[in-house]
């Protein structure tokens, strides 16, 4: 029987022996065993509580709306900029509440990417690498799955929110197997399917389960592949998902805690993404939708971006009250930025020229910036990195070495593109 | 298309079929607004560089003047035409002696948090209305600047304010289609008009599109012109088309749905009412610019004006019977009919 072309959890996917065992001689040189159990080890260990929480802001923000204003030039549009809880940077008057919560943000201003279409640009902006017919990469949502979470936890360790639950089960995991796939929610019912039918008994239940596993003890017995191991996790997943619906259950929080995050669809998801990420949730991924924003550039963001700033800057909020920022990275990104060229009817259209992604949380730098566009914003003069560094990045900022590569069949396959390197600057 | 043959009665007759440019100078930048002065001498016009110019008609020459912070919608002329005051996206409103040499802003007030969308002058000169994003209605003394009113009811963008004629009244529209009509004297809301198809909520694109970008009123105040899109089927990618709803003003009710064929990506972003009930109305969008023309007889435009270059708005001047119009390629155009 073949074996599956992912990976599965076994040994085979481990992360890669060499790496580790040169890891681990480097370490000895310089600090022996002490090295292993306090650096990698350590590091390793902390990594399995870490979280990484992204909004995508589907359709490409405009960043001259939004986290690099270029107010009173050419292209700066009527937007103005505003001061922020940190002194000296400055973002769009269309996020004041996010403005409030700076200090807990750090700004990628010099993102260049070079890819204006957006599915490729989607693509590379959530597997760090270019999309090719060669090869397929996982998401970083199912990174994050992989190597954040544990097969202990109840709960998925990678969840996307957004709007009608669409999506999710793709081959966002690629190489990694369904496991690491998404759940998709909508921020309105738990994940579908997850409820005990109606005039099941909790016996009945239960011998269905047992019946279940004696089966396919019975069948493992006679072999083991990845795909009847993701099968067997699938349902043992649902399982312990059923037992945790109350997790998505939004009406279990006080009214107050609704009105604060705001009686919207995004609100609601924010306050979701909350909940999911407090009860150990790796990878929650939160949608909003429509920057695409060609005709009506202005109005549009207006309208978004007046939905999301709230919630958001809620979210950053709570979760530093919460004692969960350190352990959570927050990015913000989107498939590209939008024109610094205003078109004829007011819309600007897509530009990965020079634009921004947002990091915070975790690992990064609190309250800065990093990179810088010129006056008009239609060139990167500062600081530019691009999609593969991005990617690096996010997962340094939860512990975990974007370095290393996992055996997929027997061929070394790089978490990260090894043609990048991470944003060392926005680190800590 | 058939020639609308307008003859307005005591004003020069037009014909929109004899519309021509009599007038066209650039500035160095693209232009939003624009309004004539009473006397028909100077067009003020406001730029994407957040100043505004005043043209003298007969040289053509702007004369830039600054004190917004942001892009300017909204401009309107006192009736006798010597103070121009301007609402810009910052949320001030700019009081301007548009006549004197280098005219200098006389007063300055904080009036809007946000956009001001659109202002108006009361039909007895003592009265500003301003609307903007923070969804207030503000009224104030146009000769003071002092705030006289504050109207709240609206729950989304206010894109457009009319005072009726009977000065008793004042409309507004919004984002989602919906026309108040305000007691002055009472500070409250009246009743409200349904303009709900120039609203549209696309879901695949989760966005609220439209509204009431122009309204505008019969002569005698019985029918409401309320102007703006429909049809938007891709709003973000610009597909959708004009639309003019007439409203009958006492009872609300749907007279007439104004459509025009062969413009699948228009927008109306102002509609007026000649003396003789004639409708006219600027469109922008990915179609290109229109000037189009209706009555209370037909359902499609009786009569359009295929501008140079995409608009973004206009001014008719009824003496001298001509409209100026502002556009994305930087022009000032005023069009005579005749």
């Amino acid at each position: 029987m073949q074996r599956a072309s992912y990976a599965c959890g076994t040994v085979d996917h481990a992360v890669h022996r060499r790496k580790f065992v040169g890891s681990l001689a480097a370490g000895s040189v310089v600090g022996g065993l002490g090295w292993l159990t306090r650096g990698f080890a350590a590091d390793a260990m902390q990594a399995r509580d870490m979280r990484v929480l992204v909004f995508n802001m589907h359709g490409g923000l405009s960043q001259l709306e939004s986290w690099d204003p270029k107010p009173g030039t050419k292209t700066g549009g009527p937007t103005r900029a505003i001061p922020t809880s940190v002194p000296g940077i400055h973002i769009s008057e269309l996020l004041p509440h996010t403005a409030q919560q700076m200090h807990h943000l750090c700004l990628l201003r010099g993102v260049n990417t070079s890819e204006d279409d957006h599915g490729k640009g989607a693509y590379l902006m959530l597997t760090g690498r270019r999309q090719s017919p060669a090869a397929d990469y996982p998401q970083i949502g199912a990174v994050a799955s992989k190597m954040l979470s544990t097969d202990q936890q109840a709960l998925p360790g990678h969840i996307v929110i957004t709007p009608g639950a669409g999506g999710g089960r793709g081959n966002e995991a690629a190489y990694l197997g369904p496991r690491y796939a998404s759940i998709a929610l909508d921020g309105q019912k738990p994940p579908q399917h997850s409820a005990k039918p109606d005039g099941m008994s909790d016996e009945v239940e239960q011998r269905r389960h047992a019946f279940r596993q004696r089966i396919n003890a019975e069948f493992l017995s006679r072999g083991r592949t990845a795909i009847t191991d993701a099968y067997t996790h699938s349902y043992d997943q649902a399982q312990r998902l059923m037992e945790r619906r109350d997790v998505f259950d939004l009406n279990r929080e006080p009214a107050n805690e609704l009105a604060r995050y705001g009686n919207h669809d995004f609100g609601r998801q924010c306050l979701l993404a909350r909940r999911l990420l407090s009860n150990g949730v790796s990878f929650v991924q939160v949608t909003h939708s429509n920057y695409d924003t060609h005709n009506e550039n202005f109005n549009f963001h207006l309208e978004q971006l007046g939905e999301f700033d709230k919630p958001f800057a809620t979210l950053v909020s709570d979760l530093h009250t919460l004692g969960l920022l350190d352990q959570t990275l927050v990015v913000v990104l989107s498939e590209f930025g939008r024109t610094p060229n205003i078109n004829h009817y007011y819309g600007r259209d897509h530009w990965s020229k020079a634009w921004t992604v947002v990091m915070g949380g975790a690992k990064v730098a609190r309250g800065a910036d990093f990179g810088k566009t010129n006056e008009e914003g239609t060139a990167v003069i500062d600081g530019q990195v691009d999609h593969g560094a991005l990617f690096h990045t996010y997962l340094q900022a939860v512990g975990v070495d974007s370095t290393q590569s996992l055996l997929v069949d027997g061929r070394e396959l790089p978490l990260a593109d090894p043609a990048a390197q991470p944003i060392w600057k926005v680190l800590v | 298309m058939e020639s609308a043959g307008v003859v307005l009665a005591g004003e020069p007759a037009i014909d929109p079929a004899k519309a021509r440019v009599v007038n066209d100078w650039t500035y160095e930048r693209p232009l939003l607004a624009c309004r004539m002065s009473p006397t028909g001498a100077i067009v003020v016009t406001s730029s994407e560089d957040f100043s505004l110019q005043r043209w003298d008609l007969t040289s053509g020459k702007p004369l830039q003047l600054k004190a917004h912070e942001s892009w300017v919608h909204a401009l309107e002329f006192s009736s006798d035409g010597t103070e121009l005051i301007s609402g810009g996206c910052e949320g001030n409103l700019v009081w301007w002696p548009i006549l004197d040499e280098t005219p200098q802003p006389k007063r300055t007030i904080a009036a809007h948090q946000g956009w001001i969308r659109a202002i108006a002058r009361s039909p007895d000169n003592r009265l500003l209305a301003s609307v903007g994003n923070d969804t207030i209605v503000r009224l104030w003394s146009l000769s003071t600047g002092e705030k006289v009113a504050e109207l709240a009811g609206h729950e989304r963008h206010v894109y457009s304010v009319l005072f009726h004629p009977d000065g008793r009244h004042l409309l507004t529209g919004d984002l989602m289609g919906k026309v108040h009509l305000w007691d002055i004297e009472a500070r409250k809301l009246e009743r409200s008009l349904d303009a709900g198809p120039l609203h549209t909520y696309e879901g695949g694109q989760r966005v609220d599109f439209g509204g009431v970008r122009g309204l505008a009123l019969q002569p005698n105040g019985s029918q409401v012109l309320a102007a703006g899109l429909h049809k938007a089927t891709n709003p973000l990618g610009a597909v959708h088309e004009p639309l003019v709803l007439r409203l009958d003003y006492a009872d609300g009710k749907l007279l007439k749905s104004h459509v025009c064929d062969g413009i699948p990506g228009g927008v109306i972003w102002r509609v007026q009412c000649l003396p003789d009930g004639t409708v006219i109305a600027v469109c922008g969008g990915s179609t290109g610019g229109f000037l189009l023309f209706f009555n209370d007889q037909q359902d499609k435009d009786i009569a359009r004006f295929k501008l140079p270059a995409l608009a973004r708005d206009m001014d008719w001047h009824a003496p001298s019977a001509r409209v100026a119009t502002v556009h994305h390629d930087r022009h000032l155009r005023v069009v005579a009919f005749g």
